[in-house]
């Protein structure tokens, strides 16, 4: 019950923090939070909603599995070779660092209007953190643990499922969890701009009718779900790495 | 291993090249992409020109706003926290998954309370950095050493005066490691809501370049931010490093 109790403290303090913040600002600019959770389950029971729903899930869904993918096999690659890190990891740390939104307009440019755009976006939010710490997980992993799998004769493959995997397992996982937030947050981005479908679309749409409802239910939907997916993530990790 | 940098260099220089051939050529047409070399003769019209020089100081200050808020608030906030164990603990799931939050999709939220301005803009980079800095700050006040803390107390420092002379010094490094987020952050914030709506900015100036398939402000804009990011992180990345190597931590 012990662990319960932070996230509980939290939440409980949150839901009063928005309530006291929608007595001094007003109906004008904020709803309560009853008010968005009857909104939110009112515009769920609503069919028009559900293509937008479906076409974000799609997309999140495409991206993080090409993010996941393109990253683990980007970070094996590099963590077993040495060459290969030493001249491109300083490459993917400086893209780390870059504001991404500016290269979207390239992708638009590139893929069309709509869902490969998007999906290029989530991906390409995602795949570095995954990469970077796949790279150190291989790296890290106990040279005794490798010199068994030699002298056990084994062969590539059978050291990457057999050996590296499973003991780089822990802080892989901590990359995904990295990549699964930033995929979510570069999906979302990437339907705000130049998109018809989708929750980014519905959220912008509002913008330009002034509506509030529409704002503060996907905004609460969009972070539920993020925080709750990642809180699973986070204790899934703490699990792996006691 | 003297020669992988030189081989980075190569290897970007390669691409580069590859991408200046394929633009000349024809393999990739020019709505789609410029020529390297075609964007930096278009950066170095725009920035002689000055016709952009508004945005783009428009963009730094309030990048640079953000930053200098999101480092010292988040300082501050350290501290406080690191001394208050119960707070932490209520706090650590909010650090723990705040960056899981799509922290823009509070954009238009902010627009609807504060109006179409800077200050939303400032809020999202501030809220986008303030969490990494303090995150990092606890994590370098967690390691200072038992015997540094006694010997505060035998001097009889105030907790003021052992936050400024003892605690942050030591933890340093660690702030500076948030600090570089902080950069990036201030960045991705102010230029990603200025992209989403805004009246002015680089990020506004992309996203209406784009619009009116303008790209010969559209790309060299982008190359200028790239630089400036990257270049913001590689001189951070420079004086953490000495940092470092003084105190024997390479």
């Amino acid at each position: 019950m012990r662990s319960l109790r932070g996230p509980l403290m939290l939440t409980t303090s949150i839901f009063v923090l928005w309530q006291a913040a929608f007595w001094m600002v007003g109906d004008m600019a904020l709803r309560s939070p009853l008010s968005t959770l009857l909104y939110s389950s009112d515009l769920l029971s609503r069919e028009s909603f559900y293509p937008h729903l479906i076409e974000t899930c799609t997309a999140f869904g495409a991206a993080i599995t090409i993010a996941v993918a393109s990253g683990l096999a980007i970070g094996l690659l590099l963590g077993l070779s040495q060459l290969a890190r030493g001249v491109l990891e300083p490459m993917l740390v400086a893209m780390y660092s870059i504001p991404k939104v500016t290269l979207y307009p390239i992708l638009l440019l590139a893929f069309g209007l709509g869902m490969p755009a998007k999906i290029a976006f989530g991906a390409i939010h995602g795949f570095i953190p995954i990469a970077l710490f796949t790279i150190n997980a291989v790296r890290n992993i106990r040279p005794i643990l490798l010199k068994t799998g030699r002298m056990l004769k084994m062969n590539k493959m059978q050291m990457v499922w057999r050996i590296i995997m499973p003991a780089a397992l822990p802080e892989i996982f901590t990359g995904l969890r990295v990549g699964f937030s930033l995929t979510m947050i570069g999906t979302v981005l990437g339907e705000m701009f130049a998109s018809q479908r989708g929750l980014g679309y519905m959220l912008m749409n509002a913008i330009g009718l002034h509506n509030v409802d529409v704002i503060m239910s996907i905004t609460l939907m969009l972070v539920a779900f993020a925080a709750s997916v990642s809180s699973l993530l986070l204790a899934i990790d703490r699990r792996m790495h006691r | 291993m003297k020669w992988v940098p030189l081989l980075r260099v190569a290897l970007i220089l390669a691409l580069v090249g590859l991408l200046e051939v394929l633009c000349r050529t024809g393999g990739i047409d020019n709505f789609t992409m410029q020529a390297p070399s075609k964007i930096l003769v278009d950066l170095g019209q725009m920035l002689s020109s000055g016709k952009l020089n508004a945005s783009i100081a428009k963009t730094m200050s309030n990048a640079s706003i953000a930053f200098v808020l999101a480092v010292s608030v988040g300082i501050v906030v350290a501290v406080l926290i690191h001394t208050k164990p119960t707070l932490r603990e209520a706090l650590d799931p909010l650090f723990a998954t705040y960056y899981a939050i799509p922290v823009l999709a509070f954009y238009p939220m902010f627009i609807i309370i504060f109006g179409l301005g800077n200050v939303p803009k400032i809020l999202i980079a501030f809220m986008l950095g303030v969490v990494a800095v303090i995150v990092n700050t606890l994590n370098g006040l967690d390691r200072v050493p038992r015997v540094l803390i006694k010997s505060a107390r035998i001097a009889r420092l105030s907790p003021t005066q052992t936050a400024l002379k003892i605690t942050l010094p030591f933890a340093a490094p660690f702030i500076l490691t948030g600090v570089k987020f902080a950069i990036a952050y201030s960045l991705i914030g102010i230029i990603g809501s200025e992209f989403i709506m805004s009246t002015d900015g680089m990020g506004f100036e992309i996203a209406f370049a784009y619009n009116n398939f303008d790209n010969a402000t559209m790309y060299p804009l982008i190359l200028l931010v790239v630089l400036v990011s990257i270049s913001a992180n590689m001189l951070l990345g420079m004086w953490e490093r000495k940092i470092l190597s003084r105190r024997g931590l390479l």
